[in-house]
């Protein structure tokens, strides 16, 4: 693995196999009484969140302790931020307090990118704007993989908003990777046009898709990333793209259903469907431990050569259908 | 020159049979035994220890493995972070004699790791150590309690065990490092180091 995780795109199907096996030990290490290993001892990884996140930051931070690396939380409100610090000047602050690692959440695509050309130390994109979350990504196919024992050829349908999820991108992107068969499944407004190219297949007809499924994925409706009005209520998507208890019956026996949290209950998810045994979004969590630490201890265990300098190089652009690329 | 075989198929079942009427005998019985090897090949050698102290007693032995990558000393010497192995140790090892397996005993520092690790799962009445091969060299203070055999080696010299669980065959050789290719060599060494 190179010393950044900003996207699926930077790692390989090889590279995502050794991120699952190494996450295996790590989740028999949180099976332990004494749940904390001395793996990373003396690194230091900074967690610097420009946007509210609870489970993401949460878990990133009982990873790194638990490899017994020291923790520092930088969030914008309450900070120098808040004051009117750039990303680039909190980037050499924090740079030259000595931090190994950054785990950047940011409402801008791109920011983590931009963050490399600053930063000594390994950059892990924990999601920017609607571009990627590929460590999201990466624990769902740790579960999957987990729960059915393959990802090749597992037929996986991701519903909702996919346009502006960054988790349906870096999910597709991992899964057409391990071979999968993904199939977005949404309203026409909230597909993303560019979708066939990733790979994947769309539809906009929930019903047809749900009997021949492995894993239902089911995305949050994120009201607070969409500008304009893509469906007409709220109720309207609950009734079309909803993954109701009827539709979850229709699911083969042993298929899955995910969701990457935090669930609105009665929106895409019905609450009765959220609780059944097939729903393994809880499990999602626990595994999202195990698999930070493999990634922080794949990045930062070795001896931080293949980090590299800061090129300060001009970043590659990361493309995005302009409309729904952040202009916060 | 083809490397030396230091111990054969024969010698090796003779010294875990050895071993394992040892261990009896120091613990006066198998009671409150239980093994962990460590991994990869110590735990390949944990379960036939067992398995032959289950026979020997007529009482079986909880085998675990232990993989002490976590706790490694050289983490950020390595260029790349070392490949991790599975660890099994579903059995409390509070208030128990564990005997940790090995195969190669060299510098005493994959010792010194699993001690490390160890004592993360509970506080053992006792720990004792047994090892297929003593090759000496050592840079901790750690000794081994049941040695299958002793072996002067020079320190540059890279000692292998194979063992018909994971290499086909059992088997214990001595090489000398400038008689290999050298694309072997630096992974060889590095497990050597271990």
């Amino acid at each position: 693995m190179n010393g950044h995780l900003l996207s699926i795109h930077d790692v390989s199907a090889e590279d995502i196999v050794r991120i699952l096996d190494t996450a295996e030990s790590f989740r028999e290490v949180g099976t332990r009484v004494i749940k904390k290993v001395p793996a990373l001892r003396g690194r230091t990884v900074v967690n610097l969140f420009y946007e509210n996140s609870t489970r993401t930051r949460i878990s990133f931070e009982l990873a790194a302790k638990r490899l017994s690396a020291d923790v520092i939380n930088f969030s914008t409100s309450g900070s120098s931020v808040s004051k009117g610090e750039s990303l680039k000047d909190t980037a050499l602050t924090l740079q030259a307090m000595g931090a190994d690692a950054i785990v950047i959440r940011h409402s801008s695509s791109g920011a983590p990118l931009t963050l490399t050309r600053w930063v000594k130390g390994s950059v892990l994109n924990a999601g920017d704007g609607t571009h990627e979350h590929p460590t999201q990504a990466l624990l769902d196919l740790y579960t999957m993989r987990d729960r059915l024992g393959r990802l090749e050829g597992l037929r996986v349908a991701i519903v909702g908003d996919v346009l502006h999820s960054r988790v349906g991108r870096s999910l597709s992107f991992a899964l057409v990777k391990m071979g999968a068969e993904v199939t977005l499944v949404g309203p026409p407004t909230l597909i993303p046009p560019d979708a066939p190219a990733w790979g994947v297949r769309v539809s906009h007809d929930i019903d047809a898709v749900i009997p021949r499924l492995d894993v239902c994925y089911v995305l949050r409706v994120q009201r607070e990333r969409q500008r304009q009005q893509y469906f007409p209520s709220v109720r309207e998507y609950a009734r079309l793209f909803g993954l109701s208890s009827e539709r979850a019956a229709m699911l083969p026996d042993g298929a899955l259903v995910m969701h990457p949290g935090p669930m609105n209950r009665g929106v895409e998810i019905d609450s009765d469907v959220a609780d059944l045994p097939r729903a393994v979004i809880e499990e999602q969590v626990t595994n999202g431990i195990a698999v930070r630490m493999s990634l922080l201890y794949l990045l930062l265990g070795g001896a931080g050569t293949q980090t590299g300098e800061a090129t300060g190089a001009e970043p590659a652009v990361v493309r995005m259908p302009e409309e729904v690329t952040s202009g916060a | 020159m083809p490397p030396a075989q230091l111990m054969d198929e024969a010698e090796v079942r003779r010294a875990v049979t050895r071993i394992a009427h040892e261990i009896i005998e120091r613990n006066k019985g198998a009671e409150a035994l239980v093994l962990v090897g460590v991994a990869a090949r110590g735990d390949d050698l944990a379960r036939r220890l067992a398995a032959e102290i289950g026979r020997i007693e007529g009482r079986s032995v909880p085998v675990g493995a232990l993989d002490i990558t976590f706790y490694r000393d050289d983490i950020g010497i390595r260029a790349e972070a070392p490949e991790v192995h599975e660890t099994r140790i579903d059995f409390d090892i509070n208030g128990r004699t564990v005997v940790l397996v090995d195969d190669v005993l060299f510098t005493g520092r994959t010792i010194r790791s699993a001690l490390d690790a160890l004592v993360d799962f509970g506080r053992p009445t006792a720990i004792q150590l047994a090892v297929l091969v003593d090759r000496g060299h050592r840079e901790l203070p750690i000794r081994a309690d049941f040695v299958g055999k002793n072996v002067p080696t020079r320190k540059d010299e890279d000692v292998r065990v194979t063992l018909r669980e994971t290499d086909g065959e059992d088997a214990v050789l001595v090489e000398d490092p400038a008689d290999r290719p050298a694309t072997e060599q630096a992974g060889a060494n590095e497990m050597e180091r271990a």
